[in-house]
């Protein structure tokens, strides 16, 4: 079983990019399960969501401590969360982030910094980063299709809402891609 | 098919495709996705129920009860606050002997206020004569619909019924479910015979007072038909096993229990947690097994008996507290193994939405097999 940990704020779709993770990989043929930490849910507040991925059916119900990969919506929490705790040896820590990194990941853990704040502000027009990272989770992980992820966002989206969160996904995609 | 989807929207599609003619609930975390899912439907003419929207959940049953008299099949769904404030209709409805539905988003209940997961709620109300099946995943939660109609509206149960499920831990949470279609939920289940209806043209009336001479026989019927209630779960358990795949006909069911030294006892969602733990424990050698219970009530007293006959000792797990005694589940497995030399402890845990890991699992089978146990497991001593 492989697990992911979303660290973001209210209001940035961590709980959504969870789901949409979840049913791409789904549809990629796996067992999958994607729940959020349930709190009282306000804007800016940190938050987190999970997904597991298994080749067979999902039973455990508890949050994750030990994830294989973790994804930060949003830098300024590193200083607030310790979203890195329990990251398992090899993992992959995916943060949204245009600054150089003034802080360490776990040795053994992969780091893959990428701007998804300017990609969403130039391909949907507002900072909303999840369909950027899910497209950056796509290429680093290969947990999920991106075929799978475009799908489960237009199933998800109206049309034109869903081609530009497409587009977005897809430039984080060739980025992480490109620099592998 | 198998879908990918939240519980919350398997569960109102489950709902749906059982041809509710009367709805009536009230909002309320963690339940809200159901029933706004449900007003949908209807309002997009996918479903053709008459949704009745109304000020609290006191009335939304109460809706329900007259509705249910009046010969439609109906539904409601609620949680923790919602169910308390229920707690005066519940008895009604059931006392009435009204085969209303009625999904449990199981949530803590306040003061202070909680909007997370333990059992408290629907256990509070185990007393009032209602059905009471819990399940252990999104599968469940949906199937155990259809199969609470069924049994509720058997004219030798008429009571009303209660589907609970982990609130948030279920409810929000996305995994495979297998969606069954309009066309397979019509053959297991058919339409509503109410047994007595209200009808202008031949007045009856449900729910008058009784008088001490007459009293006493309303509750012993409503106790018999509960334990008959457990052949009609056996036998439309068994119908839906044949149609659908999934045996439901047991009331509960024993995972790797058979040669189990130590059987732990539990309910709900963290019966998937207790299975990964086992599954860990046994390749450390240790011999333990769960038996899970689906349905409280009627309470399988016998069949856990049966069941745990072998064993070394007994955890029993609640994520509900019976103040000034125990958790109610270990309070009733105890008086099920009363005569019987086996150990029974046990451990409150979970409350509020207190997450409970497999570490917590192996922790108590540790205490369990030092003989340690009749506690609140992994409080937080630095606030005691």
């Amino acid at each position: 079983m492989r697990e992911l940990r979303i660290h973001g704020r209210g209001g940035q779709g961590s709980v959504t990019a969870a789901e949409l993770i979840a049913v791409a990989a789904f549809e990629g043929g796996v067992f999958a399960q994607a729940f959020p930490a349930f709190g009282v849910e306000r804007r800016g507040a940190p938050v987190q969501a999970f997904v597991r991925f298994d080749d067979k059916k999902i039973r455990k119900r508890s949050q994750v401590y030990e994830p294989d990969y973790i994804i930060v919506q949003d830098s300024t929490l590193i200083k607030d969360v310790n979203v890195f705790m329990g990251v398992k040896q090899g993992g992959i820590v995916i943060v949204n982030t245009e600054k150089k990194p003034d802080y360490k990941v776990p040795n053994g853990v992969k780091l893959i910094t990428i701007d998804a704040t300017s990609i969403a502000l130039k391909a949907i027009g507002l900072p909303i980063t999840n369909t950027s990272l899910m497209g950056a989770f796509a290429a680093a992980t290969g947990e999920i299709q991106f075929s799978a992820l475009e799908k489960a966002l237009n199933h998800r989206f109206p049309k034109e809402l869903a081609a530009k969160n497409i587009d977005a996904a897809r430039v984080a995609f060739d980025i992480v891609k490109g620099a592998a | 098919m198998m879908e990918i989807t939240e519980g919350s929207h398997a569960i109102a599609e489950a709902v749906r495709l059982c041809r509710p003619q009367v709805i009536s609930a009230y909002p309320i975390t963690p339940q809200t996705h159901i029933v706004e899912a449900l007003a949908d439907f209807v309002a997009n003419c996918q479903l053709d129920a008459e949704y009745i929207t109304v000020e609290n959940e006191l009335s939304a049953l109460s809706a329900c009860i007259g509705a249910s008299a009046a010969g439609s099949r109906t539904y409601s769904a609620t949680t923790s606050q919602g169910l308390a404030l229920m707690f005066e209709v519940c008895f009604n409805a059931a006392g009435m002997r009204l085969p209303i539905i009625m999904s449990i988003a199981n949530r803590a209940l306040g003061a202070p206020l909680s909007i997370w997961n333990d059992q408290q709620d629907s256990i509070s109300l185990r007393d009032s004569g209602w059905l009471q099946f819990y399940a252990e995943d999104n599968q469940e939660a949906t199937d155990l619909h259809l199969l609470a109609y069924k049994v509720a509206e058997d004219h030798s149960i008429q009571l009303p019924a209660f589907v609970c499920f982990d609130g948030f831990i279920l409810s929000h949470t996305y995994e495979p479910v297998d969606m069954l279609t309009q066309e397979d939920v019509d053959k297991y289940l058919p339409k509503f015979n109410p047994y007595e209806r209200l009808d202008a043209a031949d007045p009856i009336s449900f729910g008058m007072y009784a008088t001490p001479e007459y009293y006493p026989e309303f509750r012993y019927e409503m106790d018999q038909a509960q334990k008959r209630a457990k052949d009609v779960i056996a036998k439309a358990g068994k119908e839906f096993g044949t149609m659908f795949g999934r045996d439901y006909s047991a009331l509960i069911e024993g995972y790797r229990l058979e040669d189990a030294d130590t059987a732990i006892v539990a309910m709900g969602s963290i019966c998937g947690t207790i299975k990964d733990a086992i599954d860990e424990m046994r390749v450390e050698g240790k011999k333990v097994g769960l038996l899970k219970i689906r349905v409280f009530r009627p309470f399988p007293s016998e069949e856990i008996a049966k069941m745990l006959s072998h064993v070394k000792r007994v955890a029993v797990l609640d994520k509900n507290i019976s103040l000034g005694a125990k958790g109610a589940t270990v309070i009733e497995v105890r008086d099920a193994l009363y005569g019987s030399s086996i150990p029974v402890k046990g451990y409150v845990l979970g409350l509020g939405g207190r997450d409970v890991r497999k570490k917590d699992i192996k922790e108590i089978v540790a205490l369990s097999e030092k003989g340690q146990g009749d506690i609140f497991y992994g409080l937080r001593k630095e606030l005691i």
